[in-house]
């Protein structure tokens, strides 16, 4: 029956082709305005490392002495001296230390100018815990982390400014005054969004499109781009004022970030015992005051910053309010189709349809209305994501339809259209055939 | 065949209660050709409805083919008019969108019969009313006449044990009136129950027995000036 129904379907497209016409124009339009939003929110709120994350950990101590914090919790990064304890404590299946600053860097031996480019100074584990892919090389030893080596891993995108794309292994870069020898060239990387940077989300009030900037240019070991870039790290806060401003080592300040891989929940609760053991004893020292602590997973600590800028999530709210008014048209129309086509439809209950049947039908036609609408919503959402490649926000270059969109472009025209159909497709199996038999 | 005891049809509002059919008994049996003749309002077409399975009554008791269908639920009502009735309308019904094949093919789509049955019965019912070569053709480019044979051969196609005609002439010309009259005359000597609904005496004097509705209620019966009458009227 379903290939009849299919059938009559089709044929029914046909009929009033200006109003199958208006329907399929509101169900692309708001399956497009609807998929254009979502894919975008897809891919800010989606899991960066999926897989992974549930292992991944960002760890917190409460080092700030000030008593007027409303909300007493650990600040969003640690000040130098927890972080390299707690780094140097070893206490976790790989662990990374990061600090961010812009450094201005040149191939030594090119002859072209220099550039400022954003800089991670973290450590060896860096690469293997967030899967970051190589091109060429790889990454530094653990052993250069201590021995603070002049060595540095680089973009692709900058290994194609400085060097032209090639296997620049072993070259020689300038950062600021010091020069580096290249050990890895990363493959093309774009996490969404830049984990591991996320920073005081919940404090930037939804404008947090900056968490899906671009990966850093230059990774050096953790030391050794304190010593070369000292005073440009970025950001920090700090509780009291800085002995030498710039020079974070000994400053009352937080500006580090540590990020701990843990397999089980065991490795989970003995890490928080450490932290939570650390912490007392700093207090105990008279280093600390407060002993709170915290340690989220990866996704954890994106719900806590709001990484999806609140824009796009407003965005998303109207673009589904759209489709809600779509809807509304759809179902309008699909009456007033359906009101047509009263006669047929008490003529076929006379020949035997059951009022499940005609109901199956309507709901087909209305289905093949939906693909037809997700195909335009295909196209206009294509059509928005490009638009919104075009402007000027820093997750830009991200908004493309994957599969699982492009699927769930059909999957959501098809429940709209069927949503739509319900009503109409239940009014139409209803219809009394004696009364409607002389409307035909 | 069709056996109606004291059956009521009333439409209740909330002022007054109007019957269209009181105590209406009438007893078909197998094979017979009965018109069903009154003025417009009588009750005729509500009988009909009834008839088909296309309107409850509101009292009585309905008999179809030995079954007593009164009380049946919606989908068990569409089962017996697919399987059991056929129905020739006044305006022929025939859905416009769909070729002479396509709608003689609907009844049998919801038999859920398979595909190779379904196309030897639409082609042996076409051949039977003389429209085999205008199978393709859309009810437009059909003469009334050849739209209300397309209707019979709907109708047919089901092999229904009762056909149920609603003034099967009133839309066409005279002859094209007297060649479909001819062929309901054939069907019936064929052994179809037929029940028809007329206004017009000629047609219902070709008929085996003649019912006289007059507000909502059997008020004469008697054999068709022209045919031997063999049944009995009321069971």
């Amino acid at each position: 029956m379903f290939a009849y129904y299919v059938q009559l379907g089709w044929r029914g497209l046909r009929q009033g082709p200006g109003l199958t016409a208006l329907m399929v124009l509101a169900i692309a339009v708001g399956i497009g305005a609807s998929m254009t939003t979502l894919t975008v929110m897809h891919l800010l709120s989606g899991d960066p490392l999926p897989g992974r994350s549930a292992h991944l950990f960002y760890a917190q101590v409460d080092s700030d002495p000030s008593p007027h914090r409303a909300d007493r919790a650990p600040l969003d990064m640690l000040d130098y001296r927890s972080a390299v304890d707690l780094w140097s404590a070893h206490r976790a299946e790989r662990q990374a230390l990061i600090v961010n600053s812009t450094v201005k860097v040149r191939a030594s031996d090119a002859g072209r100018s220099a550039e400022m480019a954003p800089m991670l100074s973290t450590t060896a584990s860096f690469f293997a815990m967030f899967d970051v892919p190589f091109r060429y090389g790889g990454a530094w030893q653990t052993e250069d982390d201590t021995d603070r080596a002049r060595v540095a891993v680089i973009s692709s995108a900058l290994n194609q400014r400085l060097f032209g794309g090639v296997n620049s292994v072993g070259r020689i870069v300038r950062l600021r005054d010091a020069d580096v020898r290249i050990v890895g060239v990363l493959a093309p990387w774009r996490p969404s969004p830049l984990f591991y940077d996320v920073r005081a989300g919940r404090f930037s009030q939804g404008d947090t499109a900056d968490f899906y900037r671009a990966p850093e240019d230059v990774y050096t070991p953790f030391e050794t781009g304190i010593e070369i870039n000292d005073g440009n790290f970025l950001p920090f806060t700090c509780w009291a004022s800085q002995p030498s401003p710039g020079h974070l080592q000994s400053a009352p300040c937080v500006w580090v970030g540590l990020w701990v891989e843990l397999a089980n929940d065991v490795q989970v609760a003995r890490y928080r015992q450490f932290l939570d053991d650390y912490a007392k004893q700093q207090q105990s020292l008279g280093r600390f005051v407060y002993t709170g602590t915290r340690l989220q997973t990866l996704m954890q600590w994106l719900d806590f910053n709001h990484v999806v800028p609140s824009d796009v999530r407003l965005q998303s709210w109207l673009a589904f309010a759209f489709l809600a008014v779509c809807l509304c048209n759809t179902i309008g129309l699909l009456l007033a189709k359906f009101l047509r086509r009263s006669g047929e439809f008490g003529l076929r209950r006379a020949l035997g349809a059951s009022r499940r049947a005609v109901f199956a039908q309507c709901l087909v036609e209305s289905a093949a209305i939906g693909l037809l609408g997700g195909i335009g919503g295909w196209l206009l959402t294509l059509a928005g994501l490009w638009l919104i490649r075009r402007q000027p926000a820093a997750y830009a270059d991200l908004a493309h339809l994957d599969a699982g969109m492009l699927v769930f472009t059909f999957v959501l025209a098809l429940l709209t259209s069927l949503l739509a159909g319900l009503l109409p497709a239940l009014r139409a199996s209803r219809v009394a055939p004696a009364m409607q038999l002389k409307a035909l | 065949m069709l056996k109606m005891t004291h059956l009521s049809k009333s439409f209740r509002t909330e002022v007054v209660e109007t019957y269209a059919l009181r105590d209406f008994s009438i007893h078909v049996r197998p094979g017979e050709f009965v018109a069903v003749t009154g003025p417009s309002g009588s009750g005729k077409t509500t009988f009909l409805n009834i008839a088909g399975l296309l309107e409850t009554s509101t009292g009585g008791t309905y008999e179809l083919d030995g079954e007593d269908v009164s009380k049946l639920g919606d989908d068990a009502r569409s089962r017996i008019r697919n399987g059991k009735i056929g129905f020739i309308f006044q305006a022929f019904n025939l859905i416009p969108d769909l070729n002479v094949y396509d709608n003689v093919d609907v009844p049998l789509r919801y038999r859920r019969m398979p595909g190779a049955e379904r196309k030897k019965r639409i082609g042996e019912v076409l051949e039977r009313v003389g429209l085999s070569a205008r199978m393709r053709h859309y009810p437009a480019e059909l003469s009334g006449g050849q739209q209300q044979r397309v209707a019979i051969a709907r109708a047919l196609a089901g092999s229904p044990k009762l056909l149920l005609a609603d003034e099967p002439t009133g839309n066409l010309d005279s002859q094209m009136a007297r060649a479909v009259m001819q062929l309901l005359e054939d069907i019936h000597r064929d052994g179809a129950t037929i029940v028809m609904v007329t206004h017009d005496p000629e047609l219902a004097a070709r008929a085996q027995r003649n019912v006289h509705v007059i507000d909502g209620q059997v008020v004469d019966l008697g054999e068709a000036p022209t045919l031997r009458m063999n049944a009995q009227a009321m069971g």
